[in-house]
C-alpha cells in the first residue's frame, strides 16, 4: 500500500489531533466527532493515526481481537475454549474504515457463505465491528450513512457486545470500540440524540491564513513528489508522538485529579446548563489523558480548560432561537469561570 | 525559457481543449472535470478530443445515474456463484475503471450517495466493498469527468465530487471541432512532469488568488497547484511560470468564484449586502492578495475569464449556483416503487419487481444443499430461498415555510417569525424532515431555499431575509402550493407553515389594492384546501385579527396567534396540521 500522509505533517487543526489524541489514550473518553469544512484533512488525520498507535496483545489467532489479560472477556470462540494460557499475539491498534455502502451483514457478522455453500457447514464470520473490537471504527460522511447502521453502531459502542441473530446463527462478541465519524455540516446534520453519544466533538475549518495555505499546499505537494521521502522526514516526530500516547496511555491511571479540578468542571458544567452527568465526567477524563500526555503528574484546570470546548459543545441544550453557535457560548462561559 | 527554444512546443488551445489535454497528462492526480456543457456537438466533440487525448489503452467508462451499489462498487455475480457452488466476487464499475477515466453524465442528478462513494474512490484511489457477504479491496486510480447539464433553476452537482475535479471548464464557449490527437505531446508531458519545479513565490501567488477569488477549499489550492504543474510539462517547462499559474487559475479556480475579487482603486464598491449565504467573515482575505502583486495579477486573469453572467453575479453580492448539498436532494420525477433505504431482507419474489438480495438468498439456501440432493458444483435454489430487500418506506416530509415579509407583518415581527420557524426548524430537525423556505414581499415571492434537510443553510437564510414593502399574499401562497405539489409528485409528503398576519395588499398582477389582494389571497387560500394540502396559519400580527383567521379557515388549515405560540405549542400545531 502506498504510505499515508503523517499525522504529524498536518498543518493546523490543533483541535482535531488533540481530540484523536486523547482518544488514542483514553478510549473510555467515548467517540470522536469531526465535523467542518470540505478539505480540511479530516480522513487524512484519522487514516495517519492508525500508524501512529502502538500495538496491542491479542489472543493468537482470534478472529474477535480478544485480549489475553482478560480470561472473563474471551469471545468464547476459538479464545474461551483453548483452556489453560492462551497463546498471544501482536497486533497493531487496529482502525477499521466503515466503507460507504457496507451492508449490515459485513457490519455485524453473518454466516459464511462461502463455507456454507462450498462444504454446507454453519460458520460465523465475524464482521467489521469484530475486527474494530479494541481500536477505533471511522465513518466518514457519518451524516449520510444509513439511520438503522447508525443505531446498530451506537448500540454496540454503548453496550460493548455485538449480539447476532440471524439465519439461525446466535452468537455474541465483544466489541469495544472508538467511534470516530466526520462529516460536512452543510450536508445535514446529525440527529441532537446521535450528537451527544460522542465523547468529543472538534470543529474543524479551512484556514484563512495565506502563510497556513501556501504550507499546505506545500507540504502535500513534497508529499506527492516523493512519498517514501516525506514520511521518512516526518519519522522522527512520528515516532515522538507515538512516545507520548504510549507514556500517556501507561502513565494514566496514576495522574492526581486534584479537587479544585473537579470542581472547576462541576462549576463548567453548571454554568453551561449541559443535560447529566456525562459531560462532566468525559471532561475529567479527557484533563486527565492532556495532563498524562503532558508527562504531569497532577491535572490542573489548565488541562481542563484545554479540553473543555471539545467535550461540552455539542451537550448544549439547543437553543435555536439563539444565534450564537455552540463554541462561542461555551469559550464566554470559560471566560467567566477563569476570570475569578 | 525553453518555450522559444523547444520546436516541438504544442500548439495553444482553448481552454476546454487545455483541460482535456492536460486531464490526459496527469488523471489519477487532477481527479477529472467539471464539465458544464448541454448535449449537443459541443460536448461530443470535446469528449472525443478527451478520449483521443488518452492513451489507447486507458479504460473509459460512463456511469448510469442511478447505478446500484452492486455495479458500482461490486457484488456476488449471480451467474457464476450459482454454477460453481462458491461465492464468485464481482468487481464493479469503479474498480474496472481502474487506470481511466469514468465519464458521469447528467452529473446534476447525481444522489448524495453516489457522490459519496466516487468522493472515497477519488481520496484512496482504491475501492472498498463490504458489503453482502463479501469483503474486498481493488485498485481504482480514476478520473472522473461530470458533465454537468443543469440550467440555473436544476440541483447542483453535489458538493463533495466537486472539491474532488481539479478543472472546470464552461463550453458554452467552447468550439465544435478540435485539434486532432497529440499523443506524443501528452507522452511527453507525462514524462516530465516529475521533474517540474515549483517556486515559493509562484506557490503563495497561486494561493493568494485562490484566497482572493474566494475558493475556500484547501483541496482547490492543491488542485490549481497540481494544474499548473501539468500545464508547465504539457508546454515542456521544468519550472512554473506565470503562464501556467494563469491557466490553473483559469481552469481550476474562475468557475468556482464566490467573490468578486476586490479592484484595488475601488475596493470600497464591494461592500454591498452580502449575500444570506455567502462566507462572509473572510474580508481580510482579499489583502493578502492585494499586498502580492504577482497574486493580483492573477486575480486580474480570473476575472478577464469569469463568465460574464458569472461576474454580474458576484458584483451584485449573489454567490452564483451553489454547489450542492447532497442531503435532502430531488428524488426522480416517477415514483418508484423502491423508493426509501434498503433495510435488511425479507423472503420474497423478486419476480413482483422487488430486488434479490442474493447473499442473503444463497444464505438461506445453503443449509439445504444436501437435502435436496446437490450433486457437483452447482446450488440448488428454489423459490422460497428467495430474500428481497425490504426498504423502509417512510415517507419523508418537508415542511414548507411560507414567511410574510412585507411590511405590514414583518417589521415589527418578522423577528418574532424567524424565531418562530427556527423552533420550528428545530422540530423538524429532530424529526430528521426536510424544511423549504419562501418568503413573500414587495411585488412577489422568492423561494429562498429549496427542500434540504440542513438547519444550518435554512437559518442562515432566515437570518439574511430583509423585511418590508407590499404583501404579495396572494403570490405567496401560489408558490407555496406549486412547491407542494411538486415535492408531492416526488413521493414526499408536504406541508404548509404560513406566518402572516394576513394582510394582503397586492394582488397576483402584482398591482395594489387591498381588496383585489384579499380575494386574489383568498382564491390561492381555497386552491390549498383543495388539493388538501395540510396547512397551519401563524399570524404574527400583534394582536390576534380576523385576516389571518380567515385565512386558515380558507386553507382548511390550523390557526395559532403568534402570541401564544410557544415552542410546545407550534410544534404540536404543526404535527396536527400534518394529521399525525
Amino acid at each position: 500500500m502506498a504510505p499515508l500522509y503523517p499525522f504529524s505533517a498536518i498543518v493546523g487543526q490543533s483541535e482535531m489531533l488533540l481530540g484523536l489524541t486523547v482518544a488514542s489514550v483514553d478510549p473510555s473518553v467515548g467517540g470522536v466527532l469531526i465535523f467542518g469544512e470540505r478539505g480540511t484533512g479530516k480522513s487524512t488525520a484519522i487514516r495517519a493515526l492508525a500508524h501512529l498507535l502502538p500495538t496491542m496483545k491479542v489472543v493468537d489467532g482470534c478472529r474477535f481481537n480478544c485480549d489475553p489479560a482478560k480470561p472473563a472477556d474471551l469471545c468464547g470462540h476459538a479464545c474461551g475454549k483453548q483452556g489453560g494460557r492462551p497463546k498471544t499475539g501482536e497486533i497493531p491498534i487496529p482502525v477499521v474504515d466503515l466503507p460507504l455502502g457496507a451492508t449490515e451483514d459485513r457490519v455485524v457478522g453473518a454466516l459464511d457463505l462461502e463455507v456454507a455453500l462450498s462444504r454446507g457447514e454453519k460458520r460465523f464470520e465475524p464482521g467489521l465491528l469484530a475486527r474494530a473490537h479494541r481500536g477505533f471504527l471511522y465513518i466518514d460522511e457519518v451524516n449520510l450513512l444509513e439511520d438503522h447502521l447508525v443505531d446498530l453502531l451506537l448500540d454496540v459502542a454503548a453496550s460493548g457486545e455485538n449480539v447476532v441473530e440471524r439465519e439461525g446463527l446466535s452468537v455474541r462478541h465483544p466489541a469495544r470500540f472508538v467511534l470516530v465519524g466526520s462529516g460536512n455540516p452543510e450536508e445535514g446534520e446529525l440527529r441532537p440524540q446521535l450528537l451527544d453519544r460522542f465523547g468529543l466533538s472538534v470543529e474543524v475549518t479551512t484556514p484563512k491564513d495565506l502563510k497556513d495555505r501556501v504550507e499546505v499546499v506545500r507540504r502535500r505537494e513534497a508529499f506527492e513528489r516523493d512519498r517514501d521521502g516525506f514520511v521518512a522526514a516526518w519519522t522522527g516526530k512520528e515516532a515522538a508522538i507515538r512516545r507520548k500516547i504510549v507514556r500517556a496511555r501507561r502513565l494514566l491511571s496514576q495522574i492526581e485529579m486534584p479537587d479544585g479540578v473537579v470542581q472547576r468542571a462541576a462549576e463548567i458544567c453548571l454554568a453551561l446548563g449541559t443535560d447529566g452527568l456525562r459531560g462532566e465526567l468525559i471532561l475529567i477524563r479527557a484533563a486527565r489523558a492532556v495532563a498524562a500526555l503532558e508527562g504531569a503528574k497532577v491535572a490542573s484546570v489548565d488541562h481542563l480548560r484545554r479540553v473543555a470546548p471539545m467535550t461540552l459543545r455539542h451537550r448544549l441544550r439547543r437553543d435555536p432561537l439563539d444565534d450564537v453557535g455552540a463554541s462561542v457560548r461555551v469559550e464566554r462561559v470559560l471566560d467567566e469561570c477563569y476570570a475569578a | 525559457m525553453l518555450r522559444g527554444v523547444n520546436a516541438s512546443a504544442p500548439p495553444p488551445l482553448c481552454d476546454a481543449a487545455l483541460a482535456a489535454v492536460l486531464l490526459a497528462v496527469d488523471p489519477a492526480a487532477l481527479g477529472g472535470i467539471w464539465v458544464r456543457a448541454r448535449i449537443g456537438p459541443a460536448l461530443d466533440g470535446w469528449t472525443a478530443f478527451l478520449r483521443a487525448c488518452l492513451p489507447d489503452e486507458t479504460p473509459v467508462r460512463r456511469l448510469p445515474i442511478h447505478v446500484a451499489d452492486d455495479r458500482l462498487i461490486g457484488g456476488i455475480d449471480l451467474a457464476a456463484t450459482l454454477r460453481s457452488g462458491r461465492t464468485v466476487v464481482e468487481r464493479g464499475l469503479l474498480a474496472a475503471c481502474d487506470g481511466g477515466v469514468l465519464i458521469v453524465p447528467m452529473a446534476e442528478r447525481m444522489t448524495g450517495a453516489t457522490a459519496s462513494r466516487l468522493a472515497a474512490t477519488l481520496d484512496t484511489a482504491t475501492v472498498v466493498a463490504e458489503r453482502e457477504g463479501i469483503s474486498a479491496v481493488w485498485p481504482a486510480r480514476i478520473a472522473v469527468v461530470a458533465i454537468d447539464e443543469g440550467r440555473d433553476d436544476d440541483e447542483p452537482v453535489p458538493a463533495a465530487l466537486l472539491d474532488r475535479l481539479a478543472l472546470a471548464v464552461d463550453l458554452a464557449a467552447a468550439p465544435d471541432e478540435y485539434p486532432g490527437a497529440m499523443p506524443d505531446a501528452v507522452d511527453r508531458a507525462r514524462r516530465g512532469l516529475a521533474g517540474v519545479r515549483v517556486e515559493e513565490r509562484e506557490r503563495e501567488a497561486l494561493c493568494a488568488a485562490g484566497l482572493a477569488l474566494g475558493v475556500d477549499s484547501m483541496r482547490m489550492a492543491v488542485a490549481a497547484l497540481r494544474t499548473a504543474r501539468a500545464h508547465a510539462a504539457w508546454v515542456g517547462r521544468q519550472t512554473v511560470e506565470g503562464a501556467d499559474l494563469e491557466a490553473a487559475v483559469r481552469l481550476v479556480f474562475a468557475l468556482r468564484a464566490t467573490r468578486m475579487p476586490a479592484e484595488p482603486a475601488e475596493a470600497a464598491a464591494e461592500d454591498a449586502d452580502p449575500p444570506p449565504s455567502a462566507p462572509n467573515e473572510t474580508d481580510q482575505s482579499p489583502d493578502h492578495a492585494d499586498s502580492d502583486p504577482a497574486g493580483d495579477r492573477l486575480v486580474e486573469v480570473a476575472r478577464a475569464v469569469l463568465p460574464p453572467d458569472l461576474l454580474a453575479r458576484l458584483a451584485a453580492g449573489l454567490v452564483p449556483r451553489r454547489p450542492g448539498n447532497t442531503a435532502g436532494r430531488r428524488g426522480e420525477g416517477a415514483a418508484s416503487r423502491r423508493r426509501g433505504r434498503p433495510l435488511g431482507s425479507v423472503p420474497g419474489d423478486p419476480r413482483r419487481g422487488d430486488r434479490l438480495n442474493l447473499a442473503d438468498t444463497l444464505r438461506a439456501a445453503a443449509p439445504w444443499q444436501r437435502l435436496r440432493g446437490r450433486q457437483g458444483a452447482a446450488v440448488i435454489v428454489r423459490p422460497e430461498d428467495f430474500r428481497v430487500v425490504r426498504y423502509r418506506h417512510r415517507s419523508e416530509s418537508v415542511t414548507v415555510f411560507v414567511v410574510d415579509a412585507s411590511g405590514s407583518s414583518a417589521l415589527h415581527r418578522l423577528a418574532e417569525a424567524k424565531g418562530a420557524v427556527e423552533l420550528l426548524l428545530a422540530e423538524c430537525y429532530v424529526r430528521r424532515d426536510q424544511v423549504a423556505l419562501l418568503a413573500f414581499r414587495g411585488e412577489a415571492a422568492d423561494l429562498l431555499l429549496p427542500p434540504t434537510r440542513s438547519l444550518v443553510r435554512a437559518k442562515r437564510m432566515l437570518a439574511g431575509l430583509p423585511g418590508g414593502g407590499g404583501t404579495p399574499l396572494a403570490s405567496g401562497l401560489d408558490m407555496a402550493a406549486g412547491l407542494a405539489r411538486a415535492i408531492r409528485r416526488e413521493g414526499r409528503s408536504p406541508s404548509l407553515v404560513v406566518l402572516t398576519d394576513g394582510r394582503a395588499n397586492i394582488g397576483r398582477d402584482g398591482a395594489p389594492g387591498r381588496e383585489s389582494a384579499s380575494r386574489d389571497a383568498t382564491d390561492a387560500a381555497r386552491r390549498i384546501a383543495g388539493e388538501s394540502l395540510p396547512a397551519l396559519v401563524l399570524d404574527t400580527s400583534p394582536r390576534p385579527r380576523p385576516e389571518a383567521a380567515d385565512l386558515a379557515r380558507a386553507m382548511a388549515g390550523l390557526y395559532l396567534p403568534l402570541p401564544q405560540a410557544d415552542a410546545a405549542a407550534v410544534s404540536r400545531a404543526v404535527i396536527a396540521a400534518r394529521g399525525g
